[in-house]
């Protein structure tokens, strides 16, 4: 199994989360990010002041997926999330050793 | 003992201008409390409302007799126990005119004057706390509001507001002097404004101060408050008129097209130096534009109005600059808006009053020479300086003893948690554990409480702040 994770633009959400349930996935978990890469971030002024605000605000989301579709997933991602413009986040994927699922106590695939 | 003449006109607008100018506190609670960081809006907020609670109580007992008592030597203080406790001012005979200043004595009941003049002091006193955002120690901020109510609002009130009428003598700004201070440029703003860059110096700049950032965490709060206060300003003005006649009426359209010029020059001002307009600075030009429309309301002509606040809009947006190179953490501009806005509006009546107007006076662009200006001057460095002086002998004494500073861990946690054990907005999902009722305990044990192996751990969950 795999973890892939995404860190997008927040207002790109709609977009990738149909794309992903249009390909089939059971899950996501999304959670508020905030960081900043090659985009950096921007000004603000207030009264005269200056401030750069570094971090920007950006979506994480996360899916755990079948060995078998992970690329797959990543080009549904990729191709949802972007816009063309600086800024649109990076995903990636790493190995998951195990999965539970609480209320049954499933495991593994079945846990998906 | 003849009863007054009572004008029910003059007598409901008082009272409606003095719940009007009630609310400005509140409202200014919003402006200053929009602008801190999230970790100490509460405090912000009760400041103001503290100030509502202590000054309502003093001003009673013996606030209004300092201020509107008879004169008790040198026009520089009331009688404090003529109107201790506001004894005899509630009978409705002409012997209580002495406690009501203007031209208009009796024509309204004393009390209706007591309420409109109690809510000034108020605000007055509020207004100071802008300037210590972040760090004050609540407990100290209400001993001052009182000591320095009762040492510097109270006889200030008197040398501006007091005016003499038949035996009754007043204050020596506003019968000596004659500096024209319609609502308060001098003893609200300039006062105020005075009293916070002491309070600023006295307690020090807040930790992180240029260097940190320190964004307002809620600017639609700010923008609420503004409104609040512009909306309760016709009060505080058109109020000041005590009557509802032609002055009120002047004075209502003059503080509406000058704040309106204000919030105009501001914008332009930011949008030439920083590329954009900000609400922040619309809601600021609004503030400073009511301020420096406050003394001088009753003695230009809406084109005058225009003038003054459009200067206004632009010397204040520049005058906030100025803490950062000078260095005092004035944090929410106390200065720069109400010190420099009220010495503006002071010194422009020396400048664009006219005759035609309900003060009829001439300033020096209307042919009246320096004459009005040089008093506008006087009035306005005496309250200044006398402001000045003394909140910082007292600001001082207070630290020094009982401390009006929290510690420096307390204002990295935040004066909310620490002051009052408050957090303003729940936006976690990580809420707390209830750990007792008023009928009794229940529930989990205070993460501070001293270890007890024998209570289970959970509910130790600390709220992660945004």
């Amino acid at each position: 199994m795999k973890l892939v994770t995404a860190i997008i633009k927040p207002h790109m959400l709609d977009d990738v989360k149909t794309a992903l349930e249009a390909f089939g996935i059971e899950g996501m978990t999304v959670s508020e990010a905030s960081g900043f890469g090659r985009q950096r971030g921007h000004t603000e002024v207030y009264r005269g002041a200056e401030y750069t605000v570094d971090l920007v605000p950006k979506v994480r989301l996360e899916v755990l997926v079948d060995d078998g579709d992970a690329a797959d997933i990543v080009d549904v991602l990729v191709k949802s999330a972007r816009t063309g413009r600086i800024g649109d986040g990076k995903v990636w994927t790493v190995p998951v050793d195990d999965v539970v699922r609480v209320r049954t106590g499933e495991r593994g695939l079945d846990a998906l | 003992m003849t009863p007054l003449e009572i004008d029910t006109g003059t007598t409901a607008w008082l009272l409606a201008s003095a719940a009007l100018v009630l609310l400005m506190t509140p409202g200014l609670a919003f402006f200053y409390g929009g602008m801190v960081r999230v970790k100490s809006v509460l405090n912000m907020m009760m400041m103001s409302f503290g100030a509502l609670g202590s000054i309502s109580v003093i001003w009673a007992l013996w606030g209004y007799s300092m201020a509107f008592g008879d004169d008790i030597g040198g026009g520089l203080l009331g009688n404090p126990g003529q109107y201790l406790g506001l004894k005899g001012l509630m009978s409705a005979t002409s012997e209580v005119t002495a406690g009501i200043s203007g031209d208009q004595a009796g024509t309204y009941p004393a009390m209706a004057f007591v309420a409109f003049q109690a809510v000034f002091a108020i605000i007055t006193v509020a207004l100071i706390s802008g300037a210590i955002a972040d760090r004050a120690k609540f407990g100290t901020w209400m001993i001052f509001t009182v000591i320095w109510a009762t040492v510097v609002y109270f006889p200030v009130a008197h040398w501006v507001f007091d005016f003499s009428a038949g035996e009754h003598v007043g204050g020596w700004i506003a019968n000596n002097l004659k500096a024209i201070d319609f609502a308060g440029g001098t003893a609200v703003h300039i006062n105020a404004g005075s009293a916070g860059l002491a309070l600023a110096l006295v307690l020090g700049k807040r930790i992180g101060f240029k260097r940190d950032p320190m964004r307002p965490h809620n600017l639609t709060l700010v923008m609420l408050g503004a409104g609040l206060l512009w909306f309760g300003w016709f009060g505080f003005n058109a109020g000041s008129a005590l009557g509802s006649g032609m002055a009120a009426a002047t004075v209502w359209v003059n503080t509406m097209v000058a704040t309106g010029a204000a919030c105009l020059a501001w914008l332009i001002t930011e949008r030439i130096r920083d590329g954009h307009a900000t609400s922040l600075g619309a809601a600021s030009g609004i503030v400073a534009g009511l301020v420096a429309i406050t003394p001088s309301c009753s003695s230009v002509s809406p084109i005058g109005a225009i003038i003054l606040g459009a200067v206004a809009g632009v010397v204040c947006a520049l005058a906030i600059g100025l803490k950062y190179k000078l260095g005092y953490d004035d944090s929410l501009d106390v200065v720069g808006v109400h010190l420099v806005g009220g010495l503006w509006g002071t010194l422009s009546v020396g400048l664009l009053a006219t005759d035609a107007a309900p003060a009829g006076v001439n300033g020096l662009f209307y042919g009246g020479g320096l004459d009005q200006l040089w008093r506008q001057a006087v009035g306005a460095v005496a309250v200044l300086a006398f402001s000045f002086v003394l909140t910082f002998i007292i600001g001082t004494i207070l630290q020094k003893t009982i401390g009006f500073r929290v510690s420096e861990d307390d204002e990295r946690q935040g004066v909310d948690e620490i002051e009052h054990a408050e957090t303003a907005y729940d936006l976690g999902s990580f809420g707390g554990v209830l750990r007792s009722t008023l009928s009794g305990s229940a529930g989990a044990p205070r993460p501070d409480a001293p270890k007890d192996d024998s209570t289970p751990t959970h509910g130790k969950h600390e709220e992660v702040s945004a």
